[in-house]
């Protein structure tokens, strides 16, 4: 809402010693941004004055043609002029030299074309006044009546020094779109008596008289005035002033009848519409569109209509989108003689959806979006009538309503509450004297207050209202500043506890935590080879991307691409990881039950909810790619592999208090013969190895990139360690090698030696790996270290033989031999 | 003594001391001190003198052994002293070799502050409390206060999950775990609520789709609006250093009445320049929203009003980031730069 300060002045005798700053401090404290303030006296300095061409000599032969003109302003004197659009007698605006125009456009006098210019007759543009720089003012002189006189000051005239703030208003104080909730409000702010701007209403009857268009409510609206004027000259002039003061408040002179209307719409806050009365037929109806098929509005657009829109219809069709924009067909035109005023109070929300559907947030919408004070309908079309009556002549037919303004609810409170919501003191004369101030009636005679919203107040509803009125009034900066009491927390949960484990365990490990958004291509599922479960994922329906509409079901194509983005920045090598959530869609998804927010939902009601939102995995993805270990001084690089990915599992998984096993696996997207699932327990919770070529490939990723999964959320979490007693006895160490056929799998070998030596064997190390000869090619050699230890006793030479002996034998199932 | 036994001594200092290392030492060692130096033949011949004399004898032998002896063992010594300090000389590396061959890791800069500003929360008694990012519009629209038709339900700014039948939403901002919450305890509830939130916004320098929140929720007897400002002050603070406080100032937000912005004293020029660039001069700048939890939220999710009340406050994570490091553009955030994030390293 933009806001000339000379409006505001008319109501509330705001001191012209307060600096803009000032205003809008209090204004920014009252809860509303000032988005910009457009200082007009700092852009011009006179003199500019009013002038009055005497005489016009066209000089030709140039590119243009020019006047070298003669006017009086305070003195007689020639001027230089390029516009065509003046005549002797006229009377127009003069910059003298010595003034300073927007723009810094200095003025001085000049020679050209062989004359002296002595000033510049100015063009709208020229004096900041918008883009209209097809000629020069003229002024009206039935417009400015006697203030146009030679030389008088300009300035003052056409408030070309005036302050204009920009304001943002929240979207519960609906009432702060107009000068009138301006003005109160700064009247509130610095202590200052406030006129009410709806004064300047006449009180006008409404007649019934012959000829007077006739309202009917049918939806949308509780209340309703039409007011009826005929023989008006509606090509008469809009003031100068009226026609600044839209132009300051961002809106453009239309005609005197529509420009009427949008200055009582900002001055009041009531958007008005005015239709040409002979284009009504029959009565004037607010209804639902229904089977009413389209309008064609002001601007030209014609909407197909929805069934719930909201229209103003006559006899013979839908004449407004209501709330929003006029209809193109009953438009007031140059030929309009008889005018009907129309000023209702729309449901917020149907305008709003009327907006919406269509696509036109108007200044009229947005008012009634926030809300619009009932009781305006009547006061504000009386003003349009007057000012219509005195602008452009016409009389008044008389005017008829339908419905009648709501009345808000009053609100009980004990003054006291205030103070305990806030936290500070009030006391009752703050409370009572705050809410005054907006325009509420207290009634404190018992102890618990009763307070009436004031009309243009609907979002005043509920004791926390007005203790917000009341703390904003007194300034939220007196607030004072304490902590609660403090609670006890158990700190972080287990899983919580987890996830950062994780995370600061792979930063430890040289891995690079990333946050990608989980956004997905189906392309990018197929790609991967994703089917099944690991596929179905959900639908975004307005993705911000049409290209990636889906949610992401697993976290490495996510890492895959930020490698690829940061390879192309010249990254060579990347160890990258990512915490969060993947999205797998369940097959059916339980529908949400119906739900209201009047009172808390059973728990039946809450199970039903919970479970309409399907489980969301949270996973760890890390991607290896490149080198572990750089080239240098200290030896040839180190280049990632389907081991480093797996140790990562493992390592994890311990963090978590948990065992993985290593079983082989073929998953999308990793290699098939480089894949693994570590499970915990029967539950598969990572998939790790190296990456498919096809899909290294694709991707121009390094050889041998390798990839895992671990759904770490969904790890058991583990109590505290049980500690076994350390024995102090010396272990008896004994190294075996094996030879295996080549397609056994080392971790069945371990678990045979494990399963064979009995509790004595306590740790079981691969410390060698050998294939050749004299093995035969399908076979391979494993050497492991065996240490044996008793809790109890230094085991003997015998007894540490015996377990070997029972350990190898474990394993001869798997076909297994000692070597040499 | 003898003469000749004297001379044993010179002969042996001469030795010792013409010896320049520690190998040459240990030759003349046994040359001088060993089974067949003259010194040891000297002792053997003892027993063919006269018993008389043996005992004169044999003290002079001891003596002047015990006299070479000590001065072996001083040379020894020195040599060895020397050895050493040779061997530290030859040793010596150029230390400033690059020794950082590994990948090098670290944590994003959202997670680093996540956990701070999670600890600093426990800190006061707080716990964290987290919730799903795909969500039932209950509980990211209508128990909050936004109804059905309200304009922030519309396809410009949530992403809604197909079919709509589905009622799902990518939530749009992390009051869903204050109302799950509520939901799930009864007051006294003090938690702090991070995570990633969706708005259909383009990614631009001030805006992203997906972002990170971290709200706080306490619900208890006799909270007042004070406690909120003594919350956003110690908060503040501890973002963004001693002095930095906050300022509340009205505003509207359906799930708060009353309703403020936060925002804290410039970080840049503590509100003492009319030109700086950060806060436009006005000595402030936005931080988040808060305010006491609407009465409305509390009925929905079975809060008792009359007993309790409560305040709430929800700030981005990237705009904190922002104004902690310096960064002027959030797509440095989002576009995982493995460059950006190794700034920060493991820890800070």
């Amino acid at each position: 809402m933009k806001v000339p300060l000379s409006w505001v002045r008319e109501f509330v005798p705001l001191p012209e010693s307060l600096t803009p700053s000032e205003i809008v401090e209090r204004l920014v404290a009252l809860g509303f941004e000032v988005e910009g303030v457009q200082d007009f006296r700092d852009e011009i300095q006179g003199p500019i004055q009013v002038a009055q061409v005497l005489e016009i000599e066209e000089i030709t032969g140039q590119k243009k043609p020019i006047r070298y003109v003669k006017v009086a302003a305070s003195d007689e004197r020639f001027v230089i002029c390029g516009a065509q659009n003046f005549s002797v007698g006229d009377f127009v605006v003069l910059a003298l030299p010595g003034s300073v125009l927007p723009g810094n456009f200095a003025i001085s006098a000049r020679e050209t074309y062989g004359k002296t210019s002595n000033g510049m007759i100015c063009s709208a543009r020229e004096l900041g006044m918008g883009e209209d720089h097809s000629g020069i003012i003229v002024l009206d002189p039935t417009q400015v009546k006697e203030s146009i006189a030679r030389g008088a000051d300009a300035i003052e005239l056409l408030t070309l020094n005036d302050v204009v703030l920009d304001i943002a208003v929240n979207p519960d104080r609906g009432y702060a779109m107009s000068i009138r909730g301006i003005a109160r409000e700064l009247a509130l702010a610095f202590d200052l008596p406030f006129t009410d701007p709806i004064n300047l209403a006449p009180n006008l009857p409404l007649t019934d008289n012959p000829g007077v268009t006739t309202p009917k409510l049918e939806a949308g609206a509780d209340f309703i005035v039409l007011r009826s004027i005929e023989n008006i000259n509606v090509t008469a002039p809009t003031p100068l002033r009226m026609v600044r003061r839209l132009q300051m408040a961002g809106m453009r002179s239309i005609s005197l009848a529509v420009d009427i209307t949008n200055y009582i719409m900002l001055e009041f806050g009531q958007p008005l519409h005015a239709f040409d009365k002979a284009k009504i037929a029959g009565a004037l109806r607010v209804r639902r569109a229904g089977t009413t098929k389209n309008l064609v509005t002001l601007d030209g657009n014609d909407h197909p209509l929805n069934e719930n829109d909201l229209l103003i219809a006559d006899d013979n069709g839908a004449l407004a989108l209501a709330g929003t924009m006029g209809g193109l067909q009953s438009e007031v035109t140059s030929e309009t003689r008889s005018i009907t005023i129309e000023a209702a109070h729309f449901f917020p929300m149907d305008v709003a959806k009327n907006a919406r559907a269509h696509k036109l947030s108007t200044e009229a919408s947005r008012r009634f979006e926030r809300g619009v004070d009932p009781q305006l309908p009547l006061a504000a079309s009386a003003r349009a009538i007057a000012l219509l009556t005195e602008l452009a002549g016409g009389s008044y037919l008389g005017g008829k309503s339908d419905g009648a303004p709501a009345t808000l609810e009053p609100i009980p409170i004990h003054p006291g509450y205030v103070s305990e919501l806030i936290g500070g003191e009030y006391s009752h004369d703050v409370v009572q004297r705050s809410l005054e101030k907006i325009g509420a009636e207290v009634n404190s005679e018992r102890a618990e207050w009763v307070v009436t919203p004031p009309s243009w107040r609907p979002d005043l509803s509920m004791k926390a209202d007005l203790v917000e009125e009341v703390a904003r009034i007194e300034g939220y900066e007196k607030i004072p500043s304490t902590l609660p009491p403090s609670p006890l927390s158990r700190g972080l949960t287990p899983l919580q506890k987890r996830r950062r484990r994780i995370a600061q365990f792979l930063a430890d490990r040289g891995l690079l935590e990333v946050q990608n958004y989980p956004f997905i291509s189906p392309e990018t599922i197929e790609l991967m080879g994703f089917k099944g479960a690991r596929a179905r994922t959900y639908k975004i329906a307005n993705p911000i991307s049409e290209r990636e509409p889906l949610l992401r079901p697993h976290m490495v194509p996510g890492l895959i691409d930020a490698a690829v983005r940061n390879m192309g920045r010249g990254a060579k090598s990347m160890a990258l990881f990512e915490i969060g959530s993947v999205f797998r869609a369940p097959e059916t998804i339980p529908p949400p039950p119906e739900l209201g927010t009047e009172q808390r939902p059973t728990p039946e009601e809450i199970a039903a909810l919970y479970a309409s939102v399907p489980d969301q995995m949270l996973v760890v993805g890390i991607l290896l790619a490149g080198d572990a270990q750089a080239d240098s001084w200290l030896g040839k690089a180190r280049a990632y592999g389907w081991h480093d990915a797996i140790a990562l599992a493992q390592e994890i998984i311990e963090l978590t208090g948990n065992v993985g096993t290593v079983h082989r696996s073929d998953f999308t997207p990793w290699h098939p013969g480089r894949c693994a699932e570590v499970r915990v327990g029967d539950f598969a919770a990572a998939h790790v190895g190296e990456l498919h070529p096809r899909i290294i490939a694709h991707y121009g990723l390094p050889p041998r990139s390798s990839a895992l999964m671990l759904n770490f959320g969904a790890l058991p979490i583990v109590g505290p360690t049980r500690v076994r007693p350390l024995s102090n006895m010396v272990p008896t160490i004994q190294d075996i090698a094996l030879v295996v056929p080549t397609d056994c799998e080392v971790a069945e070998i371990i678990k045979a030696l494990y399963q064979g030596g009995g509790e004595l064997l306590e740790r079981v190390e691969l410390f060698d790996r050998y294939t050749g000869k004299p093995l035969a090619q399908s076979e391979i050699s494993y050497a492991f270290t065996l240490t044996f230890r008793a809790p109890d006793r230094t085991l003997t030479a015998e007894e540490a033989g015996a377990l070997r002996d029972s350990a190898v034998a474990a394993t001869a199932s798997l076909g297994a031999r000692l070597r040499g | 003594m003898s003469e000749n036994l004297r001379e044993l001594i010179s002969a042996a200092k001469t030795a010792f001391e013409q010896a320049s290392d520690l190998d040459q030492f240990k030759s003349a060692r046994l040359s001088h001190l060993g089974d067949k130096s003259p010194i040891a033949l000297a002792n053997r011949e003892l027993s063919q003198l006269a018993p008389t004399d043996r005992a004169a004898r044999g003290q002079e032998i001891n003596s002047v052994k015990s006299e070479i002896a000590a001065m072996a063992q001083s040379r020894e010594e020195e040599l060895t002293r020397e050895r050493d300090e040779r061997i530290l000389i030859e040793e010596r590396v150029d230390v400033t070799l690059p020794t950082r061959v590994s990948q090098r890791g670290g944590l994003h800069p959202l997670t680093l502050l996540r956990d701070d500003i999670c600890d600093l929360f426990v800190g006061l008694g707080y716990e964290v409390a987290e919730g799903p990012e795909l969500e039932s519009e209950w509980l990211n629209f209508d128990a909050l206060n936004i109804p059905a038709d309200h304009p922030a339900r519309t396809m410009q700014d949530t992403f809604f999950i197909e079919p709509l039948t589905t009622k799902l939403v990518l939530r749009t901002h992390t009051s869903p775990v204050q109302v799950r919450t509520m939901l799930d305890r009864k007051p006294p509830i003090y938690v702090i609520c991070p995570g990633r939130t969706f708005r259909s916004d383009e990614l631009d320098a001030t805006h992203t789709p997906v972002f990170n929140q971290v709200e706080g929720l306490v619900i208890d007897e006799h909270i007042t609006m004070a406690h909120l400002k003594g919350t956003l002050d110690h908060f503040a603070t501890a973002m963004f250093g001693e002095g930095i406080n906050t300022r509340l100032r009205p505003s509207f937000f359906p799930f708060t009445e009353p309703s403020a912005e936060v925002d804290i004293r410039c970080f840049v020029c503590r509100g003492e320049s009319k030109e700086c660039r950060t806060c436009k001069g006005e000595g402030w700048v936005e931080w988040g929203g808060c305010g006491m939890v609407n009465p409305k939220v509390l009925i929905a999710c079975g809060i008792d009003i009359n007993r309790n009340s409560g305040f709430a406050f929800g700030m981005g994570l990237e705009r904190t980031l922002m104004f902690r490091h310096g960064i002027t553009d959030m797509r440095e955030i989002v576009e995982g730069d493995v460059r950006f994030t190794a700034q920060f390293g493991v820890g800070r």
